[in-house]
């Protein structure tokens, strides 16, 4: 390969999405990193809060690129990816909690494999029910579709939620006994099994990071950075704000892989189907598509990355309840998917990053900010003392209760920014691109729109 | 009829209808579950009694509240996920009311018309009921009426209308955002907390008897009953006997023909939203007062119960709406005869689903609007 097409890759990579998505980043966190240093945080609490940051862009990231397979590709309006994620990282859980007798006899026991064991466990099982949603559902209209879906992911919560799915009791040999012979006599590790009902599963399993690590046999070069952090940046304590900095940015790598798989699966055959379906089933079914097939197994592939990016986000984080499950966090993931643009992955991964950044952790980190700059005391208790004190002229009880709700006013925000975007921009940042359904590039190349053409005036420039 | 005739009758049924004879097999298991529970004394008269009443009851307030919502559905073409939080903004609304009639004097204004925020005052104390303030009452069921019409015609205005021809799903997105929008102001206004509004301890009771013991049937039972009824009623005779119910099948049929046939669109849709909103409001007004809670998630958790009942009565039918929300409200007080009660919404959802893939149409199909 000659230096110049190294030398022009490299630039198209800078102009193109990629350049666009790493600018995008880089803005935010310099927006992020400046805010925190005119406001005074301290080392840890910027290192906190970019690895927050990051964490968040990631999970949105994956979870509006999984949803752009699903309704940017191919049409079909799954407004359940709650559920997918909860069966992830449930089934996760399940697997690779230890057994009771050796994690406590007071809660629920796991079956005690590795991690890695249950993440495919998890995955598969998204996809297992992805599966079982879809068969008779994708026949559906669109929004009978949603219904479904949304249907089925609070059915999930229910079932999480209650208490005849809350444990089990395994017993302690299985014995397969055919006319007097033991044919199968197994011990399973396992004392009790079950989602744990309300107050959820405790997931005192290792970390994923150190299970991951140890896995590559980085654990001790990580340690070492740990101690260096703790050295030159840290002191007290390092070893929490390098996990979730280091666990971010390894989801960020994972937010790649979800990219390269989608966009090459968008560039497939199999792709340009799915993009078919979505401007016209008819079509792409008298074309001799069938496209109940095709549907199924983009279904089936999008709740599994659902499923994966629901045990990324709680695998991690010490226990799991019901309500974290809600359906509100599939929207979000809606709402990032809107910023960006549906039918673009590219589109998808800046939504992601704009929805976390701006509307997810903004709200919460201005307050943080604020609070870090001003003592701001404790506020009125309701809306009522706030506005008493706004009646005899003084603002201060108001903000500082506005500044308190913010984790609720963040959602209007959302609400209202939803309904902006649906009336004036529907195609998100970079939505409904034009992509070329042949296999070859039929568009100018790119470098022969810079050259000028030529003059028809005399030849003079401005 | 030969028995071999019988036999491939029988084999012709169960080989192309084999879903029917499933639901068939489980209907007669439910039906021989329950009597032979009634039967050993497993299951007592007066509880089945009561969650039949239970059932009937929230089947009114589903259907109630689903009227509006077919509505909205058959003639706008999209569904409206905000609704539930129409629900809510009802409810508080007419609450708000209730507490200042009830409590006017006893507490400050300001803690009676945030329906107790932050624990100030307690509906308990303050004698909210039919029988202890039927003034509060009522006239909270027309401010509920009232609000939400307005809520909904001011959102209309400014969210649906710019966006009126565009596809469903677009406004059903925007509903959404609308959702999160009001649901969470009524949060930053009212707080999060689920709060007791009613002194249900001094309404009378009436306590019938039933078998082996009693089905307890309280005031606010009877003025759900009559209310949801009433206006059930009033909707029916404002669809037959006037012009709008024929306009509103004319325009859910096909709107341009109704517009091309000289039907003002845009009024038939303010009619549709007046009518939806003020009959959703008192809905919400009326739940709250006969649960005896109140909290910012309550329409929201009641949406999905009321898209059931809709899709299936057949989405633009009012009647199929009623007949809807009764067995939906059935299916989710009933279940727990059969199944854990934790999984009563979720036998209601799960009838919705099998009524969207096997009669999509609904149950009340081609009989829209009225």
């Amino acid at each position: 390969m000659s230096e110049s097409s190294l030398r022009s890759r490299f630039e198209s990579l800078l102009t193109g999405d990629p350049g666009l998505v790493i600018a995008v980043l880089g803005a935010i966190y310099l927006a992020y990193i400046l805010a925190g240093i005119v406001f005074g945080f301290t080392v840890r609490g910027h290192m906190n809060s970019l690895a927050n940051l990051t964490f968040y862009i990631a999970v949105f990231g994956m979870l509006a690129l999984a949803l752009n397979l699903h309704w940017g590709y191919t049409g079909m309006f799954n407004i359940g990816v709650v559920g997918f994620m909860g069966i992830g990282v449930y089934v996760t859980a399940i697997f690779s909690k230890p057994p009771a007798a050796q994690g406590g006899a007071a809660q629920v026991g796991g079956l005690g494999l590795p991690l890695g064991v249950g993440v495919v466990a998890g995955v598969l099982a998204a996809a297992v029910f992805g599966a079982i949603v879809a068969l008779p559902a994708l026949r559906l209209r669109a929004d009978y579709l949603a219904i479904v879906t949304i249907a089925f992911s609070e059915i999930m919560r229910f079932t999480f939620m209650s208490s005849t799915f809350e444990t089990f009791t395994v017993p302690d040999t299985f014995d397969l006994t055919i006319l007097g012979t033991t044919l199968i006599s197994f011990d399973p590790v396992a004392d009790t099994v079950g989602f744990g009902g309300g107050s959820g599963l405790i997931l005192n399993y290792a970390s994923p990071l150190e299970a991951f690590l140890k896995f590559l046999f980085l654990w001790d070069p990580y340690l070492g950075l740990v101690d260096f952090v703790g050295e030159y940046a840290i002191q007290t304590n390092p070893k929490p704000v390098v996990d979730s900095l280091v666990y971010g940015l390894l989801l960020l790598v994972v937010v790649g892989i979800y990219y390269w798989l989608l966009t090459w699966t968008g560039e497939s055959p199999f792709g340009r189907v799915l993009k078919a379906i979505r401007e016209d089933e008819d079509v792409a079914n008298a074309l001799g598509k069938n496209t109940d097939v095709f549907k199924l197994k983009a279904f089936v592939l999008g709740c599994a990355l659902m499923g994966f990016a629901g045990v990324l986000w709680y695998a991690g984080r010490g226990s799991i309840t019901p309500p974290s499950f809600r359906p509100n966090i599939t929207f979000f993931v809606w709402i990032a998917l809107i910023i960006g643009g549906a039918g673009s992955n590219t589109g998808s991964v800046l939504g992601g990053a704009v929805f976390a950044a701006l509307l997810y952790e903004g709200p919460r980190y201005i307050k943080n900010l604020i609070e870090a700059a001003i003592d701001v005391g404790d506020g009125p208790g309701s809306f009522g003392q706030a506005m008493a004190a706004l009646g005899s002229f003084d603002p201060v009880p108001f903000l500082v209760y506005t500044l308190n709700s913010i984790s609720q006013l963040r959602l209007v925000i959302m609400g209202v920014v939803l309904i902006y975007l649906m009336h004036n921009r529907p195609e998100g940042m970079l939505g409904h691109r034009k992509e070329v359904a042949s296999s070859i590039d039929l568009s100018r190349p790119e470098g022969s729109v810079h050259e000028e053409p030529a003059a028809t005036d005399g030849g003079e420039k401005e | 009829m030969g028995v071999s005739e019988r036999y491939s009758r029988g084999r012709q049924f169960v080989v192309e209808q084999p879903l029917a004879l499933v639901v068939g097999l489980v209907v007669i298991w439910m039906a021989w579950f329950l009597v032979e529970g009634l039967v050993t004394g497993r299951l007592q008269v007066n509880n089945v009694l009561g969650y039949l009443w239970d059932g009937l009851l929230r089947g009114l307030i589903i259907g109630l509240a689903g009227i509006g919502l077919s509505m909205t559905y058959s003639i706008l073409n999209f569904a409206n996920f905000s609704h539930g939080d129409y629900i809510t903004s009802g409810a508080f609304a007419g609450m708000a009311v209730s507490y200042l009639v009830a409590g006017f004097g006893e507490a400050d204004i300001g803690s009676l018309l945030l329906v107790g925020a932050g624990g100030s005052v307690f509906g308990g104390a303050l004698g909210v009921g039919i029988a202890t303030s039927p003034i509060g009452i009522i006239a909270g069921m027309v401010v509920a009426a009232i609000a939400t019409i307005a809520l909904s015609l001011v959102i209309d205005r400014f969210v649906y209308k710019p966006i009126r021809d565009e596809s469903g799903i677009a406004l059903l997105i925007t509903s959404v955002g609308v959702a999160f929008a009001l649901r969470y102001l009524i949060v930053f206004v009212f707080g999060s907390r689920v709060r007791g509004t009613t002194a249900a301890g001094s309404q009378p009771q009436l306590r019938l008897v039933a078998v082996d013991g009693y089905l307890t049937i309280n005031a606010h039972d009877v003025t759900l009953l009559v209310v949801a009824v009433g206006l059930m009623l009033g909707v029916h005779f404002l669809l037959q006997r006037t012009k709008l119910g024929k306009a509103m099948r004319a325009m859910s049929d096909n709107e341009d023909l109704a517009r091309i046939t000289g039907i003002p669109t845009e009024q038939v849709v303010r009619s549709t939203w007046i009518v939806g909103g003020g009959l959703t409001g008192v809905a919400g007004y009326m739940f709250v007062l006969w649960k005896g809670t109140v909290g910012f998630n309550d329409g929201w958790l009641l949406l999905l119960l009321i898209f059931a009942a809709v899709i299936l009565g057949g989405i633009g039918s009012i009647y199929g709406a009623i007949a809807g929300g009764i067995v939906i409200g059935l299916t989710a007080s009933m279940s727990v005869i059969w199944i854990p009660s934790e999984f009563g919404r979720a036998a209601a959802f799960l009838v919705m689903i099998l009524i969207l893939l096997f009669k999509p149409q609904g149950l009340f199909s081609g009989r829209t609007t009225a």
